[in-house]
């Protein structure tokens, strides 16, 4: 195991008045839990809003979690705890170990610097090659990793493709071979031709790394492409979990069922028309409905749904799913 | 390509055709102020009793309608005998040609060698004078004094404008990166600072310079008094990019990557905030100028004997001395210049860096 956290909550303080006085609070993260294994894929999906975004960037410490457990075991079998302030030797050492692509490829490279000196950024915060020739030559090597040519690094960002800059933004989280990689929404900024090839390029390098990553995406074919696991959330909770085919295969939860079945299909013949449709938005995070959050637009709707949240509950061995239908 | 950028940048710029004429006023003025000592004919500290409140001298080219180059006459200093006023008689007799490097006062060139080589003039005379824009109450040559003051007003509104953009960035960047309480004391702290009223804020504290202060440490203290002031709307306006910037996600990958707040600051916010700062330093120079001069003027800034175009203005402050003496307006003429100079290069700068701004007027 690399990463867990347990009963994650990440609540934004929302300020108002002259000395900002606390309004209210966004709860991004209601009660996650997760863990992420050495060289699998753990997905995550849901719809715009649901915390994907959010806990991405708890588990790469960008945001202190509000509540919770997030313990990171080191490769020497040893137990850190990410959730309070962290030492800062040790938070280092969990920055190498943990790197993250992110969704848009334009935003994401720093337009004033070249390629050069954004791949050599992270090499030189970690003192990795302390002889200048040694680090240009990986540097060099990381772009033909990530299928770029090596005469790019005194160029600059905007020169590129979205392609070729997802590309430079994942040979910048290679960089220090860490042992997990955060993936938010790599592809959705890309056109389709060009996803297939960093989903690919992706994979190739986890195989060859041996890697984990930690796969944000609203894209469920994709989600099923890639992952060993997934995790299905809705406003800020998780409601289902389990092995991919498993959650693919044998859909429990009503807002997975109602997720898989908008995924379009290749034939237009084959579209369904008697599809269940949703009613409504999600309802806000900064005052979430009692009891399920999908209580307001679940098609199987219970009295006790409005009162009590279900917790995670195995179904099977690889499968677990937090829905009263499933109480016995 | 960046490259092509550039050459975006470097069109539009020299489309702007006030800006060029800015561009090339502020290199002649910076080139005659660095060339000061030898361009002056005169040491700007040098009096002539004689020649008190003399009027421009004329520069005569013919003699008896005969052309003998460039040359001026002596002069003797007499009196209206009915309203006692200082009259000057020129002495046809007494010929003195313009000569070029002719020697005269010395002086230290960049204070490393003494040398009395200078560009032009007719040397040291004692019954004439060569004062191109006429001589003050202390009969000394105001075109020399004009030379060396722009050494102080324009070299003071640089590095005042620099100090102030540095720290104005620097404060503005921490307060929008970190936020908070942070924000909120150091925003709070601007509104207070801005609401004096500029003129009295700067007078009290260059009421705090000690008088008994050599002038190029007055000179400093003024600097720092002047950009006292600037820095604040910059922190302003660089608090609210960052604001924005720092929701970018390379700023995030800086954080994933173990960078600290210091280096993303330095390393990648303020980088990205550069081109406001380039236009905002040409656009606030104009400012500390005349904020040096009005300083000056108010006598509160550079001393005597040292000069600036504030100080050398203060001359001209009743009614009587400048019907009298009208040339003593000419420092004036040189603020002038420079504020607008700089104002037409911020402005062509500011259009050009406009990324906007791709379509030409025609």
């Amino acid at each position: 195991m690399i990463v867990k956290g347990t009963n994650l909550k990440k609540y934004f303080p929302i300020r108002k008045g002259i000395f900002l006085q606390t309004a209210g609070h966004v709860k991004a993260l209601e009660c996650v839990d997760f863990e992420l294994n050495e060289n699998e894929t753990l997905g995550i999906v849901g719809e715009s809003g649901c915390g994907k975004t959010t806990l991405g960037r708890v588990i790469t410490r960008i945001y202190t979690p509000t509540g919770g457990t997030l313990e990171y075991i080191t490769p020497e079998k040893k137990l850190l705890h990410l959730e309070k302030a962290v030492d800062k030797h040790q938070l280092k050492r969990f920055r190498r170990d943990f790197q993250m692509v992110f969704q848009d490829p334009f935003s994401s490279l720093d337009p004033r610097m070249t390629i050069g000196d954004i791949l050599r950024e992270p090499l030189d915060v970690h003192k990795i090659y302390p002889n200048q020739r040694e680090r240009d030559e990986y540097i060099e090597y990381l772009l033909e990793r990530v299928g770029l040519y090596p005469e790019y690094t005194a160029r600059y960002p905007h020169e590129f493709s979205g392609g070729q800059r997802q590309r430079i933004s994942i040979a910048r989280a290679l960089a220090l071979k860490p042992r997990a990689i955060v993936c938010d929404e790599p592809t959705s900024a890309l056109d389709v031709s060009v996803q297939s090839q960093i989903v690919n390029l992706l994979q190739e390098l986890k195989e060859q790394e041996q890697m984990a990553y930690f796969f944000i995406s609203h894209d469920l074919d994709l989600i099923h492409h890639v992952s060993d696991r997934i995790m299905v959330m809705y406003l800020g909770s998780v409601m289902e979990a389990g092995r991919a085919d498993e959650v693919f295969h044998h859909t429990s939860h009503p807002y997975t069922r109602v997720l898989m079945k908008s995924i379009p299909h290749w034939d237009p013949k084959q579209r369904k028309l008697d599809k269940i449709h949703l009613e409504g938005e999600p309802p806000s995070p900064i005052n979430p409905p009692k009891g399920c959050p999908f209580n307001t637009r679940c098609p199987e709707v219970m009295e006790r749904c409005k009162k009590e949240m279900p917790q995670l509950q195995p179904i099977t061995d690889n499968h677990s799913v937090a829905c009263w239908l499933f109480d016995d | 390509m960046k490259g092509n950028t550039e050459l975006r940048v470097r069109k539009a710029f020299f489309k702007h055709k006030l800006g060029i004429i800015g561009m090339i006023i502020l290199i002649l003025l910076y080139l005659m102020i660095l060339f000061a000592d030898f361009l002056a004919p005169y040491n700007y500290q040098s009096t002539k009793r004689d020649f008190t409140f003399s009027e421009p001298t004329k520069i005569h080219w013919r003699k008896d309608g005969e052309f003998i180059g460039p040359h001026v006459y002596g002069m003797t200093k007499s009196r209206d005998p009915v309203t006692f006023a200082v009259k000057y008689v020129k002495d046809e007799e007494k010929i003195y040609p313009i000569r070029i490097f002719v020697r005269g006062d010395t002086y230290k060139f960049w204070g490393l060698w003494e040398t009395d080589i200078h560009l032009f003039g007719i040397g040291l005379q004692d019954d004439a004078v060569l004062y191109l824009f006429g001589g003050d109450r202390f009969g000394r040559d105001l075109f020399s004094r004009v030379l060396i003051g722009g050494r102080v007003s324009l070299t003071a509104g640089l590095i005042g404008t620099l100090i102030a953009v540095v720290i104005g960035a620097v404060v503005g960047a921490f307060s929008g990166y970190y936020g908070g309480w942070i924000d909120v004391v150091i925003q709070r702290l601007i509104e207070i600072l801005r609401s004096f009223p500029r003129i009295p804020l700067w007078l009290a504290l260059a009421m705090l310079l000690p008088p008994t202060w050599p002038s190029t440490t007055v000179y400093l203290g003024i600097v720092i008094v002047l950009s006292f002031i600037g820095w604040m709307g910059v922190a302003r306006v660089i608090r609210g990019m960052v604001l924005s910037l720092r929701e970018k996600e390379y700023i995030l990958a800086a954080q994933v990557i173990g960078q600290s707040n210091f280096k993303i600051i330095t390393k990648h916010l303020i980088p990205n905030t550069v081109t406001y700062l380039v236009v905002v330093s040409t656009l606030s120079i104009p400012g500390m100028i005349l904020g040096e001069s009005s300083i000056s003027f108010l006598g509160l800034g550079i001393k005597e004997p040292m000069t600036s175009w504030g100080l050398l203005l203060k001359q001209a402050q009743s009614l009587s001395d400048i019907q009298a003496h009208p040339w003593l307006m000419i420092p004036g003429l040189f603020i002038i210049l420079a504020v607008l100079s700089f104002n037409f290069v911020g402005d062509a700068l500011r259009d050009a860096l406009d990324p906007y701004r791709t379509v030409d007027k025609v």
